[in-house]
């Protein structure tokens, strides 16, 4: 089953490596890993999608509570949570596909974030099916490049991964 | 005042009262060995290579209740410190390895000696550190020992740049440290006490399992109490020997690949299965789809990860070993149930029965002097009361299954990683802790050339280890592996050109001797251990085709052993 794993983690050089040895070492998958510090800048906040099944994901868990460097970690999938993913897609469009692609970008409620003679770039937040389903829609298109952040994810209600 | 940071370093070991290091001088550490020679609080004791000073580090932790310190240079001496630092991991061994680095300013520069020290070591250690300022390198050092030391014990790497040795600042030693992310457990949970107590009092079949994890906590008394109370048999692994009386008739002998008949068939029928401080290893196991069939587990560990990992257990207790049996003594004794007299008479009357096949039995009137004859002998001569080491292979196992260990922290070996030349430096170790007690280093002719250079450290300190080299003439574990399994071909085992050991010993300035009769063994260890400070190098050339027995084949279960 895929698991979302929040983790807040000591702010130093080398953390996320030890988290992503941790998953080489090991043969855990990772989906995605997103990685930024928090309001408070002595920590580091990582978002990590993973897959396995109870025991696996049970010993991950574990594991990465053993790193010194964790201060604390959720399994968001046990929480009603929401995750968000962002994403940049670059196209290139001319003539009446202009038209059709921020058509398309305005039922995802997408954004264009820059536009050339010949280019968009597209902005788009979402789940990550959400995005998917975006990228199926722009197949007829020319897609120059996308960039995805991976996923973020955040509890909802009252339970927060704070110290 | 202030101090540079090589100052602090030496300081900061005097703080955290560490009498003795081991280690390689290089480039990147000559601060540090120049405010070493400065004084003489520290003592330093120069190994011949880096491997060798982490094991000698292991042997001296193993065998005492303090972390062992090593200091290598940057670049070839942490490489060279690496096989170390994973075997010591693997055995939860608590080390603090310094390593020397190049200065921040040349870091990642691909400096001469440069390696990524910290990058390397990630896997193989419990926690590292890189030291960039000498403001932090107090701090660090502090958090390094306690790291090492608390929860599951490890190997801790600091990498301290060159410049950072060289850098001055005021030096404070906190008395004291907290780590918001780092807070094992000590004290099991009380609930689960009482759970694992309900199914430890309703037991007909018990059998306690304990593992590494007793000797690492020191709670050989504890288990040994408990032991007793509760009336249980108790099987030991390689890593638990010495955690219960050997000689004890409560103790059925190690368990697992190459334990006794009588431990792996009482794990294999038990209806409860009492694991303390132990990891459920592969090498214990067999096949896990077969292993303790009927079983309920308890399992008491300080490392939730080490719980319900390769085994799924019934009650998990997380907790130093030490408290929680004596929680758990105490709980037992208030409680009004007793185990059940008559069911536990049966299943000791059941043990008995598998314990007369004398799994261990061989053939004692060979012309040849047999490998087992000879651990007798020594475990005979030394009263049961050397410290031992070994390295890997056959050996191993025999000094496992014939030198019998009432003590704890008496017998060293490398378990996890299984590491061929940790033998005689761990000795040194053993002995530099222990200078008169009886040291023994349990080799074979192929593990003992891994690190023998190390013979010429035990003239400069006059470390009088006995070495008792098993010279078999073949790498004779990889050779029983091949006899079995690849229908006697003998690829690459066989030990070709080996040195004149008892001339190799000599010329390393010691005493060495060749025996190669049965009738001469005990007078040539009874020789051995009367020259008390010289070290002997005991060449015994034993029967090549000897094999330990008895063995659980890969893939088979703990009922289907190969006996004799
Ligand atoms: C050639 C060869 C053959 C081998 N054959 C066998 C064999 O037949 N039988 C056998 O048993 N082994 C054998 N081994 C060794 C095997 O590979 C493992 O190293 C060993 O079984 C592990 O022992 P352990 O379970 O006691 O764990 P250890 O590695 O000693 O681990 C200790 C456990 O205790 C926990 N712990 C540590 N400190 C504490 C504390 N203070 N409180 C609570 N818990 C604590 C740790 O978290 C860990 O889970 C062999 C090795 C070699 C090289
Ligand atoms: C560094 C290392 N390399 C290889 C091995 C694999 N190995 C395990 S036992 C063994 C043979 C050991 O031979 P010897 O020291 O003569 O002991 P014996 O088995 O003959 O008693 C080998 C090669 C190992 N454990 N460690
Ligand atoms: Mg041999």
């Amino acid at each position: 089953m895929r698991h979302i794993i929040a983790i807040l983690m000591e702010n130093e050089s080398g953390a996320l490596s030890r988290v992503a040895g941790l998953f080489s070492a090991r043969g855990y998958n990772i989906e995605s890993l997103t990685v930024a510090p928090t309001d408070d800048p002595t920590l580091s906040r990582l978002t990590l999608v993973t897959s396995g099944s109870d025991e696996i994901v049970e010993q991950i868990v574990k594991q990465l509570n053993k790193l010194i460097d964790v201060v604390k970690l959720m399994d968001l999938t046990e929480y009603r949570h929401i995750e968000r993913e962002m994403m940049m897609a670059k196209l290139r469009v001319g003539g009446d596909d202009r038209e059709e692609v921020k058509r398309l970008t305005d039922i995802f409620r997408g954004r264009i974030i820059d536009v050339s003679p010949a280019t968009y770039v597209i902005e788009l937040t979402g789940d990550s099916s959400k995005l998917d389903a975006f990228i199926e829609a722009l197949r007829p298109f020319e897609v120059l490049e996308v960039v995805r952040s991976g996923v973020m994810g955040i509890a909802r209600g009252d339970v927060a991964l704070k110290i | 005042m202030e101090l540079t940071g090589a100052e602090i370093f030496v300081r900061c070991l005097q703080e955290e009262g560490v009498d003795l290091i081991f280690g390689y001088p290089g480039g990147a550490v000559l601060h540090i060995y120049d405010a070493l020679y400065k004084q003489d609080k520290v003592a330093h004791i120069l190994v011949r290579h880096e491997q060798g000073a982490i094991h000698a580090a292991e042997g001296y932790a193993k065998s005492t209740d303090k972390p062992g310190v090593a200091l290598v240079t940057s670049g070839p001496g942490a490489t060279n410190a690496i096989t170390g630092i994973a075997d010591a991991y693997m055995d939860s061994v608590p080390l603090v390895v310094f390593t020397g680095q190049v200065p921040t300013s040349l870091i990642g520069n691909d400096a001469f000696q440069e390696v990524d020290t910290v990058g390397i070591t990630r896997p193989c250690v419990k926690h590292n550190f890189l030291v960039k300022d000498v403001k932090d390198l107090a701090t660090t050092i502090k958090k390094a020992f306690y790291v090492a030391t608390s929860g599951r014990p490890g190997p801790v790497v600091v990498d301290i740049p060159k410049d950072v040795t060289a850098h001055k600042c005021e030096f404070s030693y906190p008395k004291t440290i907290r780590m918001r992310s780092y807070n094992p457990t000590v004290k099991g949970h009380t609930g689960q006490i009482k759970k694992a107590i309900d199914l430890i009092l309703e037991a007909r079949q018990p059998v306690i399992y304990t593992g590494g994890g007793v000797i690492l906590g020191r709670a050989a008394k504890s288990l040994t109490d408990f032991t007793r109370l509760l009336g249980y048999p108790i099987t030991n692994t390689l890593m638990g020997l010495g955690g219960y009386p050997a000689t004890d008739k409560q103790f059925i002998g190690m368990l697992g690949m190459h334990g006794t008949y009588e431990a792996n068939m009482s794990m294999h029928h038990a209806d409860l299965v009492i694991a303390i401080g132990a990891r459920f290893d592969d090498r214990v196991t067999g096949n896990i789809e077969k292993f303790c069939p009927y079983a309920k587990i308890v399992h008491v560990d300080v490392d939730p990860a080490s719980i319900s990992k390769n085994v799924k257990v019934d009650v998990p207790i997380v907790g130093q070993v030490d408290s929680v049996l004596k929680a758990m003594i105490k709980e037992i004794k208030a409680d009004p149930r007793k185990p059940d007299a008559t069911a536990l008479k049966a299943w000791w009357k059941q043990i008995d029965e598998w314990r007369a096949m004398d799994c261990l039995k061989f053939d004692r009137n060979s012309e040849l002097i047999k490998p087992q004859f000879v651990i007798e002998t020594l475990w005979k001569l030394t009263k049961g009361d050397a410290f031992v080491t070994s390295d890997v292979g056959q050996h191993q196992m025999w000094a496992a299954q014939f030198y019998k260990f009432d003590k704890p922290n008496r017998w060293i070996n490398s378990g996890g990683l299984g590491t061929m030349g940790f033998g005689l430096p761990s000795a040194m170790g053993v002995q530099l802790a222990h200078p008169d007690a009886t040291v023994a280093c349990i080799t074979g002719e192929a593990s003992i050339q891994m690190c023998i250079q190390e013979l010429s450290t035990c003239l400069q300190y006059h470390l009088p280890i006995k070495v008792v080299n098993l010279n078999n003439r073949y790498m004779g574990m990889v050779r029983q592996w091949q006899e079995f399994f690849y229908q006697g071909r003998y690829a690459m085992s066989y030990m070709d050109a080996l040195p004149d050991f008892m001339a190799l010993a000599q010329a390393y300035g010691h005493v060495g001797m060749r025996i190669e009769k049965p009738g001469d063994v005990e007078g040539a260890i009874k020789e051995a251990l009367k020259l008390k400070d010289r070290l002997v190098f005991m060449d015994f050339i034993t029967d090549q085709s000897e094999n330990v027995y008895p063995m659980i084949p890969a893939g088979a279960g703990q009922n289907e052993m190969i006996l004799v």
